[in-house]
């Protein structure tokens, strides 16, 4: 049990400070913005909630949305059931459980930019691996730059090899940490596989796989730098997700009101998310 | 060799491929990368690299990805090794609201905060600092070191810190001889993801530079676009990046596991 | 200095009401300690909180959805965010 103390307030003081400055100032000035027009020069004009209603009411805002929940769902369904599947047929112990490991991880520590630029040449038609094979080993007409259906189909691969690693070493650690006598006694109760899997390694697997669902839900949600380098938003406006129409908007614009209305109601839908897991992973702490 | 190892190697072929072709391109010459598919380079060349350990723009590059990568691990680990205690240990007013509140900045999409901080860091005269790209990226590192180290923290049984204070310990002297050595694993996975978000990370670190604090992801981007189409040299350098966190995960790996799961398995 | 966040008397009066909500909640809190643990229509354990923030959330949802349905004015909305911050102090 945690004993309560007042004083803890000093040792967190610092963090608090430090993330204050970084997202507290920062939040201010994007509601300021918000609810105002500016034409540079740091004149601003009243707006009132006219940003928000324009943006609730475009076509292209619903698109992008569209698109990013379209996306976020496409990768959990397949990046979770994968990694469960991996993971389970990873070795527990032996010499070759690290070297899986870090062969694993190592998509993951690959600047965000280098992903996209590395699947884009993989993918080049005629001069890339991938490009290659599809094109003139099997005959079919692939190229992501032309044909917005194999843009998608290239994003999502890349973002399963980006990341299903993730998901696999989070399953994998609630695995490890089952005990061998578990496993005996269902061998003994001659369980089937499916059985030991459904009441011994998934309800162990439950607090980690919560973990795995809401990292993958935010950055999957928040992708930016791999799908800008490697389509730019293309071909068209058929890749465009919400952070890559926001940062178009605020940086390349510089349309400042629309960009922090859109921000806002980014951030709201992050907020909303986040509560739902964090609550979903602590409700059994009480306990 | 059974049947089910079959699903981990077939993964890690696929993931390896990518990898391959990027390090296959990047000893090919542009000339070879542009008139046709070959699996192996067929002219080997070491050109793409001396291209980049030569150039100071290129390998500065480096250097100021790795400057402030290095101070955002530093900054991260110790303003969060006493808040992560904190949240192990007791309960104040307020902490779980505050340790949600840490979270949703973890969660929080870095396209949002691109140009107020551009703004804020300009306004307090930080532009284009590596302390600047170092602070920016606290934002999400402090609170998923906080969030690892709490996890490894409330593993380790209390009765350590109570039977350090009833040895006649005090509080730095126990928590700097006793307590940090205990979750040294922690510390260092804690520090391999600060690492890691901070080296990936392009967007904040490409809008809070210009000149002197330049990023390799940005010289990359640049050179990449206005130079035509230098595949080789883009490969080159992406082939260096990898290289890092390679390193770093050397150190971590029989932690990596568990790290992942934040400490909470 | 602060110029460039472009402070107008509308968000700062925002501002200063959500802090002042945090405060007046802390300030509670301070006073009579540990008073506000309960199990609400949802099942989730709540403080009081857990209960500002799911009413300033759900009240930010409605506005947005009111502006994207019927558009302003934003009177309607203003209500149904009083009557639903009630609900999450009284019932949640």
């Amino acid at each position: 049990m945690k004993t309560q103390n007042q004083k803890a307030w000093f040792f967190v003081l610092p963090v608090l400070l430090l993330v204050a400055f970084n997202a507290l100032i920062p939040m201010m000035t994007v509601v300021n913005y918000s609810v105002q027009e500016t034409f540079g020069n740091n004149v601003f004009f009243w707006h009132g909630v006219g940003w928000f209603e324009d943006l609730l009411n475009s076509e292209r805002f619903h698109a992008a949305l569209g698109r990013q929940i379209l996306f976020t769902t496409i990768i959990l369904l397949i990046e979770i059931p994968l990694g469960i599947v991996i993971a389970l047929a990873m070795p527990r112990k032996g010499i070759w459980v690290p070297v899986c490991l870090v062969l694993m991880a190592l998509p993951m520590l690959i600047p965000w930019n280098v992903v996209g630029a590395m699947w884009n040449i993989f993918t080049l038609p005629d001069i890339g691996l991938l490009g290659y094979l599809m094109n003139t080993t099997l005959g079919i007409d692939y190229d992501m730059t032309q044909d917005p259906f194999a843009a998608w189909v290239t994003i999502v691969t890349m973002d399963v090899w980006h990341w299903t690693s993730l998901v696999v070493l989070l399953c994998y650690a609630g695995l490890v940490s089952i005990p061998d006598a578990y496993y005996q006694a269902a061998k003994i109760d001659g369980a089937s596989s499916w059985s030991v899997f459904r009441y011994i390694q998934l309800p162990k697997m439950k607090q980690v796989l919560t973990i795995a669902i809401l990292l993958r839900f935010m950055d999957s949600f928040n992708i930016y730098t791999e799908v800008f380098v490697m389509t730019g938003g293309g071909p068209g406006n058929s890749t465009t997700f919400l952070s890559i129409d926001l940062v178009k908007i605020a940086l390349g614009q510089f349309d400042l009101g629309p960009a922090a209305a859109m921000s806002l109601i980014y951030f709201a839908i992050t907020l909303l998310v986040s509560w739902l897991f964090y609550t979903l992973m602590t409700k059994d702490d009480g306990k | 060799m059974r049947k089910r190892s079959l699903i981990p190697i077939l993964y890690i072929l696929f993931l390896m491929l990518p990898i391959y072709w990027l390090i296959a391109m990047s000893f090919k010459t542009t000339n070879e990368i542009l008139s046709g598919f070959s699996l192996f380079p067929q002219t080997f060349t070491w050109d793409n690299y001396i291209t980049i350990f030569t150039d100071p723009s290129w390998y500065w590059a480096y250097v100021n990805s790795i400057i402030y990568v290095s101070l955002n691990t530093v900054i991260s680990i110790c303003v969060a090794l006493p808040a992560a205690y904190a949240f192990s240990r007791y309960r104040f007013l307020g902490d779980k609201t505050l340790f949600f509140w840490l979270l949703t900045n973890r969660m929080a999409p870095a396209a949002v905060f691109v140009l107020p901080f551009f703004q804020l860091y300009s306004a307090v005269g930080l532009f284009d600092t590596h302390i600047a790209v170092a602070l920016a990226h606290c934002l999400f590192n402090i609170p998923l070191a906080v969030w690892i180290l709490e996890g490894f923290m409330s593993g380790v049984p209390k009765e350590l810190d109570e039977t350090a204070y009833i040895d006649g310990y005090s509080f730095p002297r126990f928590f700097i001889t006793i307590f940090l050595p205990a979750i040294k694993a922690g510390v260092g996975v804690a520090a391999f993801f600060c690492f890691m978000f901070s080296w990936v990370e392009l967007l904040l670190a490409k809008n809070l530079t210009a000149v002197y604090a330049k990023p390799i992801a940005a010289e990359m981007t640049k050179t990449a676009s206005s130079a035509g189409y230098e595949l080789g040299l883009l490969a080159a350098a992406g082939t260096l990046t990898i290289i890092p966190g390679a390193i770093v995960i050397y150190f971590v790996r029989n932690y990596i596991a568990k790290g992942f799961a934040l400490g909470r398995v | 200095m602060l110029s460039w966040m472009a402070w107008t008397w509308q968000t700062a009066a925002f501002f200063i009401a959500l802090f002042a909500a945090i405060g007046v909640i802390t300030f509670i809190e301070i006073r009579w300690p540990g008073t506000s643990e309960r199990k609400g229509v949802l099942r989730l354990t709540t403080t009081r909180g857990d209960r500002l923030f799911l009413g300033l959330l759900g009240s930010a949802y409605i506005s947005l959805a009111w502006l994207g349905i019927f558009g302003t004015p934003l009177w309607v909305p203003l209500g149904l965010a009083i009557a639903w911050l009630i609900f999450c102090f009284w019932k949640v």
